[in-house]
């Protein structure tokens, strides 16, 4: 009998054990964001955490009670009514409660998916940093069109500027995830898409590939290195002088199957993220319908055009390519 | 010639693995002493005439579980090895192929090999004998339906030791899954493992959905049917609409792969976001096809063990229809991170939501069936009780996940993988086992051990908290699924090393379910009058395990709970039941047809699988040959004499005093 007692007193203890572990260790990523998207994210995530708490918590006290009050022992007094099975009052009551809940986290969710919507501006008084990402088996490519370097599995971006993320994949699809900036977006081959995050601090940020795509994606793992616009200027001019520069030929050698160190390049082939891109689709017309945005319809004019004329019509003003 | 065959060999069969290779040995093995002791028994034709050949519904219910609890075995000792991989950071006891196989199997022998035949195991078993029937609508069918179920999960079980096992995950996105990237013959397994049992599939859907319009013993009407029953109605009616998506994506992939079709490679034009769409347009309400059942169980045990009738019936029929509806309008909701647009997002993540509030429903119900009950704690109870906390929280991560630009994070982590066995184990897992307890004395006339059941019960339970929970953290920590390994910095090993004793928890939890079962069966606890749990259904009116006409005379039906009635009845007019007229009674005859057109069509997969058209194309002309045999058979039934009928029933009722 005592023994019954103790391993029926355990489950709840031990989900209490839980709760302190998991409120003790609160430094996890997603709940420790260090940028705006992050950290409406948390924000969201915190306000339907509350939602649902409101029915889970009486749910779980009610089960409780009723399961102690009304089991089968000698003595027990609680009332037995074995034919009472139905009440309109109640029913009405408890099918309201959850839609009341569901609607209002419905309000919540409309609002939060157009202003999280991954490929809306952030608003800043700085310009954007443009930074295009490409998923290889196994491996990132990151290329920055403006500043014409690209580096492999190692991002550096300056603080408090918005970055725009522009993802393609040269490979089956994966993710491209920071969860301390923010959530993550596919990457899939023949499409381009957006995604603005921001660091609001300097320091380093684990950047990794959420979506599996074959036998070492867990590898695809980087660091983002947030640092103040010097240093990210100072990281631009050190990389502009390494030996290594990014050509097609290289392009096709990396994109091959593979793990990968860190790696830089001085320079970058023209309009190689649009030819990535544009790659599975050429002389089709474009597929799309999925992913918004201007980029997608950016997409739909590269997919489209098949000569590197039309590229330089593309809505990439800002793209300067170093020769 | 001799290295020709060494290099043939070495393609064929799985090798260079320790684990693998004892695997091999152990299902050498196990395959010779199963042989022998048939022989030595001489039990061969007993085999034959009264198992595989076996058209009863009741039997058919008995393999399909069999089967499962292997599965479960199978799908459960791959969880331990992802455990076990994932316990330590930097860990190499599993390489990356290796896992990526491991998770990938892991994942479709669960749901599709272990739930899906459990599920149809208690259908079988249960649902003629709730609703007064002495068969299913198509008995022949039936017994298709479980074999092309049995050769399908053999031919994608071989590919572990023959051939590769797929490494694709458990829903094989292309381009991953097409032959650019999976040139091996493991995606031919998943397609042509997957493709054969999900035609037993959708038959079965289609053979319960008539069996329960048409065959329903008299006076009981579509609102007077148990609630399991209408549980499996639901539960069909996603079958029937889902699973041809999914035989016709399955098709598709094939035909990339073997004729070098575009349907999901760009660069022939087609889409790989069309397989992502129409998976997920079977794959998402195929988790409510399993778990809607689950409901349908979880009814049935509230109400028989609080001794009181179920709360809010019309509500929880109304509920459960309303889910089977809703469920195909979620599917997008697995992909809000591929840039489907904010009014997209918005409408899949309300449709979503929208579940919780029918599901939450029917939660209150269950609750408030036990509120002035009187509860007794036998093992299907306490499975039931332990469920509604259990899926309560499953159920508020997943609204959490529906949220969707909250999803951005959860996407692919750890979290969603908390989730959904959250909602799987505690609310498919508890209530298939809730399920198995309560209806075993009726499948096998004897109870199982209580005490065992309830360490069984208790490990479970604790092993799920300490596995899942931590999950949930490892995923807003930024671990993701799929990942076989991590570094030492990243801080996940201690929640990770705590996941994985709670899996071993639950894996003991298994041994003491296998040792419960030996136990019982050495120590009989019979089931003298049929009635063990005092039910409420019509199940309980007729003898353990039921005669094979299941109904000497079919019972009329005035009530909801029509057998809870009768008992009543009786008490109150202190007479038993009024004497019977017995009458000769119509039943099938078995056949040996469906046995061998699925063992024909396990051939024909193994051919397409690895191309050899010269096993392929005679394999389908065998199933043609049986299909023109079993269309000119036309001596398929026959009648048991009322004498007989009435000499059996003596007899049960003899082993009653």
């Amino acid at each position: 009998m005592k023994k019954r007692k103790l391993v029926r007193a355990l489950l709840p203890l031990m989900m209490i054990a839980f709760i302190v572990v998991l409120s003790g260790c609160s430094q996890a990523m997603v709940l420790d964001p260090k940028g705006p998207v992050g950290a409406e994210q948390k924000d969201l995530i915190m306000i339907s955490t509350v939602l649902c708490t409101i029915i889970l918590v009486p749910v779980l006290a009610l089960t409780a009670w009723i399961v102690w009050r009304y089991r089968d022992k000698a003595g027990n007094k609680a009332s037995y009514k074995p034919n009472w099975a139905h009440s309109t009052t109640l029913e009405v009551v408890w099918w309201a409660i959850p839609i009341i809940i569901i609607a209002t986290l419905a309000v919540v969710t409309v609002r939060y998916t157009h202003a999280l919507e991954p490929s809306k501006p952030l608003k800043s008084d700085k310009a954007p940093i443009t930074i295009q990402v490409t998923s290889l088996d196994w491996k990132w490519l990151f290329t920055y069109p403006e500043q014409g370097i690209a580096t492999v599995n190692y991002l550096q971006i300056p603080e408090d500027t918005p970055i725009k993320f522009e993802l393609t994949s040269d490979a089956p699809m994966n993710s491209f995830w920071v969860p301390q900036l923010g959530g993550q977006i596919y990457t899939m081959s023949g499409m381009a898409m957006t995604l603005y995050l921001q660091a609001d601090e300097i320091g380093h940020y684990f950047g990794t590939g959420a979506n599996f795509s074959g036998e070492h994606f867990a590898d695809m793992t980087f660091d983002v290195n947030a640092t103040s616009q010097q240093d990210f200027e100072e990281f631009i001019a050190k990389t502009k002088k390494v030996p290594t520069k990014l050509t097609m030929e290289s392009y096709e050698a990396l994109a091959k199957p593979g793990k990968s160190g860190v790696q830089y390049f001085s320079a970058i082939p023209d309009g190689l993220f649009e030819k990535v891109v544009t790659k599975y689709t050429k002389g089709q017309s474009a597929h799309s319908g999925h992913g918004s945005g201007e980029t997608t319809t950016e997409a739909k004019k590269a997919s489209g055009s098949e000569t590197s004329k039309d590229m330089d019509k593309m809505d990439h003003s800002q793209m300067k390519m170093t020769k | 010639m001799l290295d020709k065959i060494k290099q043939f060999a070495s393609e064929f069969f799985v090798t260079g693995d320790p684990l693998i290779l004892g695997a091999q040995v152990s299902i050498g093995l196990s395959m010779v002493a199963m042989i022998f002791v048939l022989t030595y028994f001489r039990k061969w034709g007993w085999l034959w005439k009264e198992w595989l050949t076996s058209v009863d519904h009741k039997r058919i219910g008995i393999m399909y579980i069999i089967c499962s609890i292997m599965m479960l075995f199978r799908g459960g000792v791959d969880a331990l090895l992802m455990r076990l991989q994932l316990a330590m950071p930097n860990s190499e006891f599993l390489q990356a192929d290796h896992y990526n196989q491991i998770f990938t199997t892991h994942g479709v022998i669960m749901i599709l090999f272990m739930a899906m035949p459990l599920m149809f195991g208690l259908f079988n078993i249960v649902v003629p004998l709730q609703i007064g029937a002495r068969d299913v609508a198509y008995p022949f069918l039936n017994s298709l339906s479980f074999w092309m179920f049995f050769w399908g999960a053999m031919l994608f079980n071989v590919s572990f030791v023959i051939g590769g096992s797929p490494d694709a995950g458990w829903l094989s996105y292309p381009p991953l899954s097409e032959l650019s990237h999976s040139p091996g013959v493991g995606q031919n397994f998943y397609i042509w493992g997957i493709q054969i049992s999900g035609i037993g599939s959708l038959a079965t859907g289609i053979n319960f959905i008539v069996t329960i319009l048409k065959m329903r013993a008299p006076g009981m009407k579509l609102m007077k049917m148990p609630m399991f029953t209408w549980s499996v109605f639901s539960s069909c009616i996603m079958i029937i609409f889902a699973f041809p998506i999914l035989t016709v994506t399955l098709a598709l992939l094939f035909l990339d792969r073997f004729l070098g079709a575009h349907f999901f490679t760009l660069d022939g034009g087609g889409n790989p976001m069309m397989y992502i769409n129409l998976i997920w347009m079977w794959g998402h309400p195929e988790v409510y096809i399993v778990v809607v059942p689950a409901f349908g169980i979880f009814s049935e045990i509230v109400s028989t063990f609080s001794k009181k009738k179920l709360f809010g019936y019309k509500s929880m029929v109304f509920a459960m229809l309303i889910i089977s509806l809703l469920s195909f309008f979620t599917w997008a909701h697995h992909f809000f991170t591929m840039g489907s647009g904010a009014n997209v997002n918005a409408f899949f993540a309300i449709s979503t939501m929208l579940i919780a509030i029918p599901t939450g429903a029917k939660v209150f119900n269950w609750l408030f069936t036990m509120y002035r009950g009187k509860i007794r704690f036998t093992t299907p109870m306490m499975w039931t009780v332990a469920f509604i906390p259990c899926f309560v929280i499953g159920g508020m991560t997943g609204v959490l996940l529906s949220v969707a630009p909250a999803d951005f994070q959860f996407h692919n982590s750890y979290f969603l993988i908390a989730h959904f066995h959250q909602v799987l184990i505690g609310g498919v897992a508890f209530g298939y086992f809730a399920g198995l307890y309560y209806w075993w004395p009726k499948m096998f006339g004897f109870k199982l051990n209580e005490h065992l059941g309830k360490w069984a019960f208790w490990l479970w339970n604790i092993g799920f908290y300490v596995c899942f929970m931590p999950q949930y953290f490892l995923g807003l920590d930024g671990m993701t699924r799929r990942t076989y390994t991590y570094d030492f910095d990243m801080g996940w090993g201690p929640l990770n090393l705590v996941s994985t004793v709670g899996g071993f928890l639950m894996g003991v939890g298994f041994i003491f379910q296998v040792w419960q079962i030996a136990h019982s069966i050495k120590f009989r606890e019979a089931d003298v009058n049929g009635d063990p749990w005092e039910g409420r259904t019509l199940e309980w009116s007729i003898p353990s395990p039921a005669p094979i006409y299941n109904f000497a005379v079919l019972p009329q039906v005035s009530e909801a709970d029509a057998w809870w009635e009768e008992k009543e009845k009786r008490a109150a007019s202190g007479k038993s039941a009024a004497p019977i007229v017995y009458e000769p009674i119509h039943m099938p005859k078995n056949s040996a047809i469906p046995f061998i057109i699925s063992t024909f069509w396990f051939f024909a997969g193994f051919g397409f699988v690895w191309g050899w058209m010269w096993l392929t194309i005679p394999a389908l002309i065998g199933v043609g040959i049986c299909m023109i045999a079993r269309s000119f058979s036309y001596d398929t039934d026959y009648y048991i004499p009322a004498d007989e009928v009435k000499r059996t029933e003596a007899a049960l009722k003899g082993a009653k005093l």
